[in-house]
C-alpha cells in the first residue's frame, strides 16, 4: 500500500502540495516564534547579553558556561529552586489529593446533581489568575482578611499570611489548590467513569467492603490517570509565576521567589538576558527530567 | 436508614466543597458593591449595607479599565481567530494529507510540547523588538499564531472523518481548498468550538507575555491593567474587587455557556491515546 502511494500519481502530488500549503502557516509560525527562540535561548545563555547589548549588540561576548557557573554559585538561584520545588511537592501533592477526593465524592453512587457541582468546582479554573490572586490577597490580609477574622472568631491568634516568611508559601499553595481543584477533578472523574462496573459487582460478590473496593479496585484501575495528573501538575507547578508576582512580589524576603519569577526579574527588570536564559534552561532541564521519569518509570503515555 | 445517612453526608460534603469553590468569588462580588471603606471597617460585613455600582462607574470613567476591557476583547478574539485558522488547516493536513516529512514533523512537534513556553520568552522578546512590534497588538499575538496542542486536537478529530467522504468531494471536482472549507470544516465544528473556547480563555487570562510586550497603558489588556491598578490603589479594596469582577465575569459566563466543549478539550488531551 505504502509503495503504491509513494509512486507519484497526479492525485498524490496534489495531496502532497495541498498538505504542505495547509500545514505551512502553522509550521512557519511555530518555527519562527517558538523553535527559533528556544534555540536562541540556548545560545543566549552562553553569552553575557545584558542591558548594554540590548542597546548595542556588538558589545556581546561569548562566555561559555559562565552563566551556569554563576547560577550554581548564586544563593538566590538555590533559594528560587528550593521555593519552586517546595511549591511543586507540597502544593502539587495537596492539589492532586484534593481533586482525587473531590472526584471520588462526585462520582459516588449516592451523589446527586453531579453536573451542577462539577460546574461549580470548575469555575475557579477559568477565572483570571491575576484577578483571583488579588481577591486572595485580601482574604489573607492580616487585619481585614476573612481568614483572620474567622480565626479570631474561633479564638485563635491571627496569622500574617503573606507577611510571614513561614506562611507566605503555604498561602500561595492555598490559592493554587483552590484554583486548580476542578481541573484535575474533571480528569479523575472521567477516569472513574471508565472503570467497568463489573469489577465492582465481582468485588461485592466476593464480600468486599466499600473501603476494600476503593483500595483494590478503584485506586489500581485509576493508576494511569493518577500518574498522568501527577506529572502534569508537577510540570505546571514548576512554572509558578503569577501567584507570587501579584500576591508577594517574591517576598517576604525571598520566601516566594520562584524560578520563573527570578527569570522574569533578571531578564526583564535588570536585562541580564544571558543569565536569565540560563535560568530558563535549568527550568527546561527539570521539566524534561520530570517528563522522562513520568514516561519511563510511571509509564505515562501522553503529555498533551 | 444507613443509606439515607450516607446520602445526606455525601450531599453535605458536596455542598461544603461548592462553598469552598464559590466563597472567594461571591465575596469578590459582594465587596465590589459595597460603599467605599466598608470592606475594611470593623465589625466585618459580608454583604453591602447599601449596594452601589459607584466603583464600576469609577473603573470606566476615572480609571482606564474600559480601554483595558476593549483591549482584552480585541486581543482574545484575534488570538482565537488566528489560532483557529492556522491550527485547523495544519491539523487537517497532519490527519489526511500525506506530505513529505509529515510523520517526522509530527514526532518533532510532540517532542517540542515538553518545552515550557518561558524558555522561548527572552529571545522572542528580542525578536519582537527587532521586528518593531514592542508595544503593538501584533507583538502580543505572535505566540498565538499557532499552537501544537491545537494542531493535535484538530488532527485527532479529523482522523475520524472517513476518507471516502473527502474522495467523493474530490471526484465531484472540488479542489483541495474547497474540500477543506466545504467538507472538513463543517464536520469539525464541535472541535473548533472546543479549540476556540480554549484559545479565547487562555488569551483572555494571559498575563506574563502581555506584561512583557506592552508597557503602553493604552494597549494593555485587563490582567496587566489590574496588576498596575493594584500597585496604585492597593488600599481601595472595593475598586480592586470591581476590577476583578470585570475581568473574571466574561470568562465565567463564556465557560458556563460552552462548558461541554471546554471539558471535552481537557479530556481529549488526557485520556484518549
Amino acid at each position: 500500500m505504502a509503495a503504491l502511494e509513494a509512486r507519484g500519481s497526479p492525485l498524490d502530488e496534489r495531496t502532497q502540495r495541498a498538505g504542505l500549503c495547509f500545514a505551512a502557516p502553522a509550521l512557519a509560525a511555530i518555527a519562527v516564534f517558538f523553535v527559533l527562540p528556544v534555540a536562541a535561548a540556548l545560545l543566549l545563555s552562553l553569552t553575557d547579553f545584558d542591558i548594554y547589548a540590548v542597546a548595542d549588540p556588538a558589545s556581546l561576548r561569548f562566555v561559555g558556561l559562565a552563566n551556569y557557573a554563576r547560577l550554581l554559585a548564586d544563593p538566590s538561584f538555590w533559594n528560587a529552586l528550593g521555593n519552586t520545588l517546595y511549591f511543586a511537592a507540597v502544593g502539587g501533592t495537596l492539589s492532586v489529593a484534593a481533586s482525587l477526593g473531590g472526584a471520588l465524592l462526585l462520582e459516588a453512587p449516592l451523589a446527586r446533581a453531579r453536573g451542577f457541582f462539577r460546574t461549580v468546582y470548575f469555575l475557579p479554573v477559568v477565572t483570571t489568575l491575576v484577578a483571583v490572586a488579588i481577591v486572595w490577597r485580601f482574604l489573607y490580609h492580616p487585619r481585614i482578611g476573612l481568614l483572620n477574622r474567622a480565626l479570631d472568631a474561633l479564638g485563635l491568634p491571627a496569622v500574617d499570611w503573606l507577611g510571614d516568611p513561614a506562611w507566605a508559601m503555604p498561602a500561595i499553595i492555598g490559592l493554587a489548590v483552590w484554583k486548580n481543584f476542578g481541573w484535575n477533578l474533571v480528569i479523575f472523574a472521567a477516569g472513574l467513569q471508565a472503570i467497568p462496573a463489573q469489577l465492582y459487582e465481582a468485588a461485592r460478590l466476593d464480600g468486599a467492603s466499600g473501603w476494600q473496593q476503593l483500595r483494590h479496585v478503584t485506586l489500581p484501575m485509576l493508576l494511569p490517570t493518577t500518574s498522568f495528573v501527577v506529572l502534569m501538575t508537577a510540570i505546571g507547578s514548576l512554572q509558578l509565576f503569577a501567584e507570587p508576582y501579584v500576591m508577594t512580589q517574591g517576598g517576604p524576603g525571598d520566601a516566594t521567589r520562584s524560578l520563573v519569577l527570578l527569570m522574569y526579574e533578571q531578564g526583564f527588570r535588570w536585562w541580564n538576558l544571558g543569565f536569565a536564559a540560563a535560568i530558563a534552561f535549568v527550568l527546561f532541564a527539570i521539566v524534561a527530567a520530570a517528563t522522562w521519569v513520568g514516561r519511563r518509570v510511571f509509564a505515562v503515555e501522553r503529555t498533551v | 436508614m444507613k443509606r439515607r445517612w450516607l446520602s445526606a453526608l455525601t450531599l453535605g460534603a458536596l455542598v461544603a466543597l461548592a462553598v469552598f469553590s464559590l466563597a472567594p468569588l461571591l465575596w469578590m462580588v459582594s465587596v465590589s458593591l459595597m460603599p467605599a471603606g466598608e470592606a475594611t471597617a470593623a465589625p466585618p460585613r459580608l454583604l453591602p449595607s447599601a449596594p452601589t455600582l459607584a466603583h464600576y462607574e469609577a473603573l470606566f470613567s476615572r480609571l482606564p479599565l474600559a480601554r483595558a476591557f476593549a483591549n482584552s476583547l480585541l486581543l482574545a478574539s484575534a488570538a482565537t481567530a488566528l489560532g483557529l485558522l492556522t491550527n485547523s488547516a495544519a491539523g487537517y493536513a497532519f490527519a489526511k494529507l500525506r506530505f513529505r516529512g509529515r510523520d517526522a514533523l509530527s514526532r518533532a512537534l510532540l517532542a517540542a510540547l515538553v518545552i515550557p513556553g518561558q524558555v522561548a520568552m527572552l529571545p522572542l522578546f528580542l525578536l519582537v523588538k527587532e521586528l518593531g512590534l514592542v508595544n503593538t497588538y501584533a507583538g502580543v499575538l505572535v505566540p498565538s499564531l499557532a499552537s501544537i496542542f491545537g494542531i493535535f486536537l484538530v488532527r485527532q478529530y479529523v482522523l475520524a472523518i472517513p476518507d471516502a467522504l473527502l474522495d467523493a468531494a474530490r471526484l465531484d471536482g472540488a479542489g483541495e481548498l474547497r474540500v477543506f472549507t466545504a467538507v472538513v470544516l463543517p464536520l469539525c465544528r464541535p472541535v473548533l468550538v472546543t479549540l476556540g473556547t480554549f484559545t479565547f480563555l487562555g488569551a483572555w487570562n494571559d498575563f506574563l507575555w502581555p506584561l512583557v510586550v506592552l508597557s503602553d497603558e493604552a494597549l494593555q489588556p485587563l490582567p496587566v491593567a489590574l496588576a498596575s491598578l493594584l500597585g496604585e490603589h492597593a488600599p481601595d479594596v472595593e475598586i480592586l474587587m470591581a476590577g476583578s469582577v470585570l475581568t473574571v465575569l466574561p470568562v465565567v459566563v463564556l465557560f458556563v455557556a460552552l462548558q461541554r466543549h471546554y471539558l471535552r478539550g481537557i479530556l481529549a488531551g488526557s485520556l484518549r491515546g
